[in-house]
């Protein structure tokens, strides 16, 4: 075994690790928020409502996320919109996949059976209290599984911030690629056991927040 | 502010780089049908250590980023294990299928768990060997049902093909940042990527949704004559299920 300099890498992947993790939770703050508001919008009984929620739905998933990225970071400010780097970053990742869990939001609002909203009708509850208390409470547990996979989906898509140049984790790592060229894959494979132990993380928490959730439950 | 003599000359250009994207799409694709169908077939292997080396890869490709993998088979794996290194688009292609091959697995799984376990007694008890009942009884019924789920995953595909341009393939999405750095004008080049992309996306995705259409009248019209209790709507439900969170 060749001796790999590990103290050399483990700064540089450090400060990686501290963008990547600081876009990772600000984008999924801002998907989670976004598939509720389109979400909810597309479960609305004003039909204009629907249809527009559901297209920014779909305009948002059908394109792919680096592309968006950079309609973002470098052609947004055409239009006199300019953002920083990891405001882009967060507005792109965060519309993204906020319109897929918009998708999670609306099948598991759809799925609480319809006698809930009836009961909660014949108890004079307004409909906002109606979806408070009643249907939100059953659809978040249904919404929890599928939510967690996009969140691993969103880890691994903050790699891309690696293209406007924000010095995540993938962007150190090619750094230290060009610095130790005979080191390439170890360097690699330690990448990928981080993005690996980081999408662990959120199964695992996902795992743990569903088994409390489901408590008390059928 | 948009300029339509710039964005209709720069147009061609894009749309002729669509046939680097497509080829890369549609050689990540089969080669993940495969790759998947393969990885599907050793998660059933009677021995648990396959079973086991089988999860433990499917879990860490699908949990590490695409881009990543990609630098890493195009910097180091695939120029060491060839003698002359493979060039960007295959090893896009290479790329892509592997990480898509293991989403594709599951998707396989959930067809042929749907399954019903009396077809493979019966195979068992017509002296059926173990090939012959996968490739005669088991896969032909399994198959049919995923066609939907793997049509969104060559959309998936098809969208991340502009990873590609870091490992310098010249795709749509690097033909554009060319026509930028002559003219500096990201606004038009990178709008019409979006609206490439948006447009094929969604004629792929109304394919999808017609395919789906006829293959659940196809099933409810065999099923109506078999049997009035459907044994497989609980897979079917399930796989409709999958389709919706992954589209």
């Amino acid at each position: 075994m060749m001796d790999v300099p590990w103290n050399d890498f483990f700064p540089l992947l450090w400060e990686g690790l501290k963008v990547t993790v600081e876009v990772a939770v600000l984008s999924a703050l801002a998907a989670m928020v976004l598939s509720l508001v389109i979400g909810l919008c597309r479960v609305s009984k004003f039909k204009t409502v629907r249809i527009i929620s559901q297209i920014c739905a779909e305009v948002f998933r059908g394109l792919p996320l680096l592309v968006l990225l950079f309609w973002v970071y470098f052609a947004l400010p055409f239009l006199g919109i300019e953002f920083d780097k990891v405001t882009s970053a967060v507005v792109a990742i965060g519309l993204n996949y906020g319109a897929f869990g918009s998708e999670i939001v609306r099948s598991a609002i759809l799925a609480v059976p319809n006698g809930q909203s009836e009961a909660a009708r014949a108890l004079n509850f307004s409909p906002l209290q109606r979806m408070i208390y009643i249907i939100l409470p059953q659809a978040a547990l249904r919404m929890l599984p599928p939510f967690g996979n996009l969140m691993i989906e969103l880890i691994k898509g903050t790699s891309l911030i690696y293209f406007i140049t924000l010095s995540d984790l993938t962007y150190q790592a090619l750094i230290l690629r060009n610095n130790f060229l005979n080191m390439t894959p170890y360097i690699f494979l330690l990448l990928l056991l981080i993005y690996f132990v980081l999408s662990s993380f959120v199964s695992v928490t996902v795992r743990l927040l569903e088994r409390k959730l489901a408590a008390g439950r059928l | 502010m948009w300029n339509w003599d710039y964005a209709w000359s720069i147009l061609p250009d894009l749309i002729a780089a669509l046939k680097t994207t497509f080829w890369a799409t549609f050689g990540g694709f089969i080669f993940a049908a495969i790759g998947g169908l393969m990885l599907a077939l050793l998660g059933r292997s009677p021995i648990w250590i396959i079973r086991a080396i089988n999860r433990l890869i499917i879990e860490f490709i699908r949990s590490t980023p695409l881009l990543v993998q990609l630098f890493f088979l195009y910097f180091y794996i695939l120029p060491t294990m060839f003698p002359t290194a493979p060039t960007a688009l295959v090893s896009g292609i290479i790329g892509l299928g592997l990480h898509y091959s293991t989403y594709m697995s599951e998707v396989y799984r959930s067809g042929i768990d749907a399954v019903p376990k009396g077809q493979w007694e019966a195979a068992k008890a017509l002296n059926f060997p173990r090939s012959k009942t996968w490739t005669s009884i088991i896969l032909p019924q399994a198959l049919p049902p995923t066609l939907p789920v793997m049509g969104n995953y060559l959309i998936v595909i098809f969208k991340e093909t502009p990873l590609l341009s870091a490992i310098t393939l010249v795709e749509v999405l690097t033909t554009a940042k060319n026509a930028i750095s002559v003219s500096y004008r990201p606004f038009e080049a990178y709008t019409l990527v979006g609206v490439i992309f948006l447009i094929i996306s969604y004629m792929f995705s109304l394919l999808v949704r017609m395919m789906e259409i006829r293959l659940n009248r196809e099933q409810s019209a065999s099923s109506g004559t078999d049997s009035p209790s459907k044994p497989q709507s609980g897979g079917k439900a399930r796989l409709n299920k999958e389709v919706k969170q992954q589209a």
